[in-house]
């Protein structure tokens, strides 16, 4: 990974190099990941991504405002049911459910600075970036009364297990130019194709974006038992079965064995 | 989830089961419930398991010729039919969002009710072997109604000649259990063979192990074909440190008297219970769940 990481860094300081004459005040992005796909195997226990990039720029670095860098990783987003318990009859049950037509599995935002101070609110509104605009902008369903509170229940649940999170201060710019920032991913993954969004600001508007996904996909026995499991479930329970007897075998002639002797 | 602490677990409950010689299942499906997994892949791993323990079982039983084959299969006719019956109730109230409620009150009712008249049964028998010095309960035989019931038929190992229906239908009680408990049952079949069926008690056991194993097996094989949720890595680790800690508590239970391991496991069943019914009776800190969407 170092290796990979040097490379980039090198492909970044060329395209720092002053280029022709100032032509548009223009800042593009130049992104390395230290991965581009997470393999989830049986033993997975998270993984943490290192995104990292130059700023190419063809004009000297304008003066008046800082730039500040946001990365957004999103999962995918598929719809969650999600219900809200009562106390009835002195015991807690579900009582009614709504579902949340998409909410992403995973949603995580690292800035170069307090969140306020590197995305103005129109400009969050238009590309929906924080963990709130990104949520709440989930269609249908939410016309019923009180819908809200159940898309609130989903941010607030998955921020606490650590599938949502805004992490501010954690991307670190370098100059103006150099920035790097590592997004920590949990055990739990859904797999799926997760879109990583680049924002550079200035003085709370956005310069430049830059998009790309990461593939995150189960591997080896963990895909195997998966799919089997879904597609074969005939198949995935004798062959659960079949452990189970042979385990049970096992054991059994293991310890006869180990008292007879 | 770490791996340790699943194999952990097993263990820890493969040492009480070696103890106090029961399946553990309701013992480890709550504990399951208790670190995070949820109830319905709690449940069907679990049956998973006990295929695999109670096979272990039964073979021991089976060199020692104390099964009663036939009587096994009459209860497993009834243990086929109550667990379809099971999982059909478990899977419709799970589209309804409520499997987890059910599971939770089933589990504080039979751990209430099991764990309690085993707490007070063996402070009786203290009680008693301290006054008489130890003398063994006279065994007991129900002769009433179940054998005033149709369609006898001999059971040569079990020495009885009685109708079908009452094993049927304890069968199908049992099969319910383990569909939506995620348990065996022993701990209903035990007592039910001795006083409803009248079995000597030197094949129950056995005979109880091997009906467990295919009405489990196919409660599995229920739960893998429309929930999917039996997950075979956990049923692993749980069952490896299960097999392990078994016999490291049959050894410890050696050292100890009956009435007082019969105490210690009465007082462990009911702890789990109350722990089960304070969480349906409290306040939780988070009203909401989420689940998966499009469930059945």
């Amino acid at each position: 990974m170092r290796k990979l990481l040097l490379s980039a860094l090198t492909a970044a300081a060329l395209a720092l190099l002053p280029q022709s004459a100032a032509q548009a005040a223009k800042e593009e992005v130049v992104l390395g990941l230290s991965q581009d796909r997470v393999a989830i195997t049986a033993t997975f226990d998270g993984s943490e991504i290192l995104i990292f990039g130059a700023v190419k720029r063809e004009a000297p670095i304008p003066t008046d405002e800082p730039l500040e860098v946001i990365v957004a990783v999103s999962g995918p987003a598929p719809s969650v049911m999600v219900r809200r318990k009562e106390k009835k009859l002195g015991i807690w049950v579900n009582v009614d459910s709504v579902l949340v037509d998409s909410a992403p599995a995973f949603y995580a935002v690292a800035t170069s600075a307090p969140f306020a101070q590197v995305l103005n609110d129109t400009e969050d509104l238009r590309y929906r970036v924080s963990i709130k605009r990104a949520i709440r902008s989930v269609g249908a369903a939410m016309h019923i009364r009180g819908a809200q509170a159940f898309a609130d229940a989903v941010v607030r649940i998955r921020e606490k297990n650590g599938l949502y999170s805004l992490r501010e201060n954690t991307v670190a710019v370098d100059q103006q130019t150099l920035f790097r920032t590592a997004i920590a991913m949990p055990a739990d993954l859904t797999e799926g194709d997760y879109q990583t969004r680049i924002f550079l600001t200035r003085g709370g508007e956005v310069v430049s974006s830059y998009e790309t996904t990461i593939d995150v996909r189960k591997v080896g026995l963990e895909r195997f038992l998966f799919s089997l499991s879904r597609e074969q479930p005939f198949l995935y329970g004798l062959m659960s079965l079949a452990i189970a007897i042979a385990a049970g075998w096992s054991a059994s002639a293991a310890f006869s064995l180990l008292r007879n002797r | 989830m770490n791996a340790f602490l699943l194999l952990g677990l097993g263990g820890m409950v493969g040492v009480l089961s070696g103890m106090f010689g029961v399946g553990g299942g309701f013992l480890m499906t709550p504990l399951l419930f208790f670190i995070g997994i949820p109830p319905a892949v709690a449940v069907a791993t679990e049956a998973n398991q006990i295929v695999a323990s109670s096979f272990s079982g039964v073979l021991a039983h089976f060199r020692r010729r104390t099964v009663d084959i036939k009587m096994g299969l009459v209860l497993q006719a009834g243990g086929l039919m109550g667990a379809a019956l099971g999982v059909v109730v478990f899977n419709y109230l799970k589209a309804l969002g409520q499997v987890d409620l059910l599971v939770k009150l089933c589990y504080v009712v039979f751990l209430g009710v099991v764990g309690g008249l085993m707490f007070i049964e063996s402070l009786n028998a203290i009680r008693k072997s301290k006054k008489a010095g130890g003398a063994a309960p006279a065994a007991r035989r129900q002769r009433g109604w179940v054998h005033a019931l149709p369609f006898k038929m001999r059971f040569r190992t079990s020495g009885l000649y009685i109708s079908v229906i009452p094993p049927v239908l304890v069968g199908v009680c049992v099969g319910i259990l383990a569909a939506i408990m995620g348990v065996g049952g022993g701990f209903i079949m035990v007592p039910a063979m001795i006083y409803i069926l009248g079995m000597p008690t030197k094949v129950v056991v056995g005979t109880s192990l091997f009906q467990i194993i295919l009405v489990t097996g196919f409660t599995t094989m229920l739960h893998a074909t429309t929930n999917y949720t039996v997950d075979i890595v956990l049923a692993v680790l749980l069952l490896v440190g299960g097999v392990i800690g078994a016999q490291i508590g049959t050894r410890i239970g050696v050292y100890l008297k009956a009435e007082q391991l019969r105490i210690l496991l009465a007082l462990m069943v009911i702890a789990v219970c109350v722990k089960l019914g304070l969480d349906l009776l409290l306040q939780p800190a988070e009203l909401f769940s989420l689940g998966e969407a499009g469930g059945h």
